[in-house]
This record gives structure tokens, sequence and C-alpha cells, in this order.
């Protein structure tokens, strides 16, 4: 998979190695950071759109296009209109929105609420549900659960998101009715919880109001289910792999002679010593969401920053594209940032 | 067909043109003893079949629109139904296979090489190639890959020919990776050391010696990796900013799909399955490829 902060193996001894080696991978993410932004920067400059043009319209004489073009700092070396741009995100600037008439990060901040609640509700499922799995899987290596687990992560790792989304809605509200329809609320219940946070779970359970609590956990359940499924398939596979590494270790045999019951060697022992590398791949798992509740959030009609993506994608409205591609890119960084520290902080021998 | 048999599996190659048959055939048989493996070539081979011969295996053309025919049922007449155009669906389905096969290779030619390229001078010069190089990948593989084809495409506009080259752009970096670590092992090696000491070129160690021993693992990395460019293309035509219409292309016909989903099934449904079976084609193949060829990583 896609990590991309430095795998840090070893490293005994003195903690002032210790604090050099998390220096390290800071470094690494802060160039990681800069080459983000020129990769952002770079897209924003091969748009076949003037940009100049969109300011100022098409009939403007010479001389306003010529001073727009000097205020957007468009007369300067490509590399200082780069400075420029480093130092405006620094300040939290992304720009204005041509869609929705707002800064970019307003409307970040907006829409970001919905896709952190989708996520956190598609990983807890995805663990939840995969772990579980993937021990099964493990301590019945070869027999029918681990090919049943193998194939359920086959098809996760085959499957269109999108279209399992629709698949997903047409069975569970088209054909079944019990599912909720596409959106985030019940018409009736839009506007009732007032935006605290913007996790609407967290609003309504802080203002008491559990109607639509209910609500909005059925409209969250479909498009969680989809999105977990995937994550469920990566955890799976891994946390069998992890566990086959386990149960062949002596320790294991140890506890078994010991005479402890196998429900214990396998969910405490074992179990206890995969968590660490499990919170690597939970953290990975969580980043990869990302990509996929872009699609998810467009079949269910989910506010979120996916479907702001794709609605400023057909818009050609550059700004807020390459501001949500800019904040995503960031958050991919941090996610694996943080799992690597926390792989630090639990595993003592990485310390 | 014993003899053959014989020669294929002797001991003791007499030549090195036979040590590679006796090395292609017996990976063959790994290969074919695993049938979840044969069953993802048959995909992969029928995709192919299906793409080289689409106008002589759709049964009707794939953009005609007849709307005295619009949204009719799976059946005998037309067996995946009919489209809000009226135009039939199996055909749609069958010239889709041209367009997927299209871009999966346009992506396996354009990406593979630039990562091998990359990963060997990266891992061989070593130092300061080594850190920019490895540094630009590092960004690349920093984005989530559909969102970075989804900037790339708004940039360059919708259209197939940009879908492929975004997609490209975002696929290298494994490959780039994978070719590295394989270069750091061969890269301190007795023959390669000779052949310096020969006097060869670093062009010509890297490409005479170093990318053939890199190909292999590369290979099955691509072919794993066709699944996700499959997935991320479709994704791509779902969202409008692939291929563009009238042209057959499974993720935008699923798109098309999605506005009759509730009355209409089968519009949506089908191109889905299409995608889907070629995607897990892949993934079989390359499962099974990645134990064959590259014993250390199952």
């Amino acid at each position: 998979m896609t990590g991309s902060t430095a795998k840090t193996t070893g490293g005994f001894g003195l903690p002032s190695r210790h604090v050099w080696a998390v220096a390290k991978v800071v470094g690494t993410v802060l160039m990681t950071f800069l080459g983000l932004l020129l990769v952002t920067f770079l897209i924003g400059r091969v748009v076949p759109i003037d940009p100049v043009l969109s300011v100022v319209g098409e009939r403007a004489s010479q001389e306003t296009y010529e001073q727009v073009r000097r205020e957007m700092g468009l007369h300067l070396p490509l590399w200082e209109q780069f400075f420029r741009y480093v130092l405006q995100v620094l300040r939290g600037e992304l720009g204005k929105s041509v869609l929705t008439a707002h800064t970019v990060v307003d409307d970040i901040i907006r829409v970001f609420p919905a896709t952190l609640e989708l996520a956190t509700m598609a990983t807890f499922l995805g663990v939840v549900i995969g772990v579980p799995m993937g021990v099964v899987a493990a301590v019945n290596q070869g027999r029918w659960p681990d090919q049943l687990v193998r194939l359920l992560g086959l098809f996760g790792y085959s499957m269109p998101v999108f279209w399992l989304g629709l698949m997903g809605l047409l069975l569970f509200y088209g054909i079944l009715g019990i599912a909720a329809a596409p959106g985030r609320l019940s018409f009736h219940n839009l506007d009732v919880v007032e935006s605290w946070s913007g996790v609407i779970l967290l609003d309504a359970a802080l203002q008491g109001e559990w109607e639509v609590f209910f609500d909005a956990l059925h409209h969250l359940i479909l498009p969680a289910a989809v999105l977990g499924y995937f994550s469920l398939a990566y955890i799976s596979r891994m946390t069998r792999s992890f566990m086959l590494e386990q149960l062949r270790q002596e320790y294991v045999t140890t506890a078994r002679v010991k005479g402890l019951s196998e429900a214990r060697v396998i969910w405490r022992h074992a179990l206890g010593n995969v968590m660490v590398p499990l919170i690597t791949v939970i953290a990975l798992s969580y980043a990869n969401l990302l990509e996929g509740s872009v699609l998810t959030e467009t079949v269910f009609a989910w506010p979120g920053l996916g479907l702001y993506l794709t609605n400023s994608l057909l818009a050609a409205d550059m700004n807020a594209v390459l501001g949500a591609t800019l904040v995503v890119g960031m958050i991919f960084i941090g996610i694996n940032l943080l799992s690597d520290l926390l792989y630090r902080l639990f595993d003592p021998r990485a310390r | 067909m014993t003899a053959l048999r014989t020669w294929l599996t002797a001991d003791t190659p007499t030549s090195r043109n036979h040590a590679r048959a006796i090395q292609a055939y017996l990976s063959w048989r790994a290969l074919a003893s695993n049938p979840l493996t044969v069953m993802g070539l048959l995909i992969v081979v029928l995709l192919v079949v299906v793409a080289a011969l689409a106008p002589m295996l759709a049964p009707r053309s794939p953009i005609a629109q007849d709307l005295t025919q619009r949204f009719i049922e799976p059946g005998w007449q037309h067996w995946f139904g009919t489209d809000e155009f009226g135009r039939d669906i199996l055909s749609r389905v069958i010239y889709g296979a041209r367009v997927t096969l299209y871009i999966v290779v346009l992506v396996a030619v354009t990406a593979a090489p630039v990562g091998l390229l990359v990963g060997t001078v990266a891992g061989y010069f070593g130092g300061w190639a080594d850190v920019v190089l490895m540094r630009l990948t590092d960004v690349f593989l920093a984005f989530p890959r559909l969102i970075l084809a989804l900037a790339f495409v708004a940039a360059l506009g919708p259209g197939i020919e940009n879908a492929v080259l975004a997609i490209a752009l975002t696929a290298w970096p494994p490959y780039a990776r994978i070719a590295r670590a394989e270069t750091l092992t061969v890269r301190s090696s007795d023959f390669i050391a000779a052949v310096r000491l020969q006097g060869a070129s670093g062009l010509r160690i890297i490409l005479g010696h170093v990318v053939p021993l890199c190909s292999s693992s590369l290979i099955v990395r691509v072919t794993l990796d066709m699944a996700g460019v499959i997935l991320t293309a479709a994704g791509l035509g779902f969202l409008g900013l692939g291929a563009q219409p009238p042209l057959a292309e499974w993720g935008a016909m699923v798109s098309t799909g999605r506005r009759y989903l509730l009355d209409f099934w089968w519009v949506a449904t089908i191109p889905g399955l299409a995608i889907f079976t070629v995607s897990l084609g892949f993934n079989l193949l390359g499962d099974g490829l990645r134990d064959v060829l590259d014993p250390k990583s199952s």
C-alpha cells in the first residue's frame, strides 16, 4: 500500500536517537507537503482556462487585462509565483469558489464533518467485523472460513464502489424498503438540529434530539456499510497475515503448553501482539476511504468533501478543486505521520 | 507429446533456449494448477477476444438509437435489455471492452517503463539522484490515486486520452519503488561489477542488466494494478470525466443507469457487472502470477 512516511525498524537505545528519528520523519513530511503544493500549483498552471480572462471577461481592454494580470501576480517568474502560492496556503487562503461564492476554506470546513462522519462509521464497521474475520481466517488457515474471507477480500478489491452503492440502494431502498433514501437526513428533519460540530449524530445526541439522531443513523448506515466493506476487505486480509505470523511464534506454543485455553491464546496473546501493526493498517484504510468517499458521496448524495470535489470539477471551479485536493493530500500525509508516531509510541522495539 | 514433455522437464538443459523453455513450461504448469488463476486468465483472454472481435460479436450497433425500443427488459430479443435511447446494452458492453482494454494497455505501456526507469536509475546511481527521485515518488504517493487523477483531468479537460494520461501519472510511483528495491539487491553483485570493469556505461548496465532482473516482479505488480486502473477509469467515467458519450464506456453507462435505477435496474447493473468481472479477472491472475514468479512474497 502507499505508506509515504519512512518505515522504522530497530533504533534501540538512546532517547536522543529517538528524537532524531522523529525529526527525520517530520522533515520528510514537510518535504512531501512542499511537493504536494508544487503538484497542485503546477496543475493549476496547466489549466487551459486563462485565469485573467475569467476575472475580467472577454470584452476588457488590453490595459485592464494587463493590470489584472499584474494584480494576480501572473507576470512574475514561475518560481516566484510558487513562492507566493506557498505563503498564501500557509496563511490559510485557498481562494474563492466560483460555484458557491464562499471562500474555499469556509466551504471545506462546512462540508468536511459529513465526510468525517461517513469515513469514521465505515472504518468502525471495517474494524469491528474485519479484525475478527481475519483472526478466524488465520486460525482456520486453508479451510473454508479462510477461503470465504479470501473471496470476500478479492471481491472487495475488484468491485467498483459506486456500483456497489447503487446495488445497495436498489436492494435495500428500492426493493426491500428498509434503507433510507439518499441524503443525510429526511426532509422534515433538516435544520432541526443546530450545527455545532457538523457531525449530525454528535450534534443531535448532545441536543437531545433523538428522532433526528436515529434518522441520521438510518441514512448513514447504508453508505457507511458500502464504504466499510472496502476497509473490511483490506483489514481482514492484513489481520490474517499478521496473525499467521504470530501463531508461528514460540510464545504461542509456550502459552498452550502452560495450559491456557485456546481462546485466550488466540484472542489475548496473539491478537494483543497484532494490535500494534494493525494500527498502521487501520490508519491507512481510514485514509484510503477518502478516495472511496468521492464516489460513495456522489451515489448517496452525501454532502461531504467528495461531493464538493466532484461538483466543483464538473463546474470547472479550479480553486475549489485544487483546494479540496490539497486538503485531501494533507489529511493523507497527516494520517500517515500519525500512524507512524503511534507505532513508535506503542511498539517498544521502535523506540 | 511425451518426448516434448521429457524435453521440457529435463533436469539439465542443453542450451540457453532449452533452459528458457523449461522455465516457461514449469511456470505455466504452476499457473495452470490453480483453478482461480486459470479463471482469471480466462477472463482476461475473454476481454481481449471480445474487444478484438467486437464488430462480429455485437448483435447490434452500440450507438444506433431506436426510441421505440427504450428500456426493454433483458430477454431473447435483447439479452441485456436496452437503455434510455433504445440502444442494445449487450452490444454496448461488448464495445465497452475495447475502451477498457485501450485504457489498460495504454496505462501499462506508459506507466510501467517510466516507473522502471525512475526506480532503476535511483537505485543504481544512489546519492542525490536517489533522494530527488524518491522524494518525487513520495509526493505522488501522498495523494489518494483517484483524487490526483481527478485533479489532473480537471486541469486537462475530460476525455479518454486525458483520463489515460491522468491515471498513468498516478500509477508509476509504486513501480519506481519496486524497481528501486530490486536494483538495490543486484547493484553490488559480482556480475554487475564484472560488466562495469569491462567498461560498460551506467545506462548500458541499467538497460541491459538491471532492468531485465526487475521485470518479473514488475509484471506481477502491473497485472495486480490493472484491476485498480480499471476501477479508477470506471470511476472517472462514472463522474463524467472519462470517455465522453456516445462512446460505450462501462463507468459512464452505470452513471446513466443510475438515473433509472429504481425503475429499470438492468441499465446500471449490467455494465457494473462487466467492470467487476474484468477487474476480478486481473486480480485473480495477478495473485496467481505472484505465487509463481515471486515466491518470496507469498
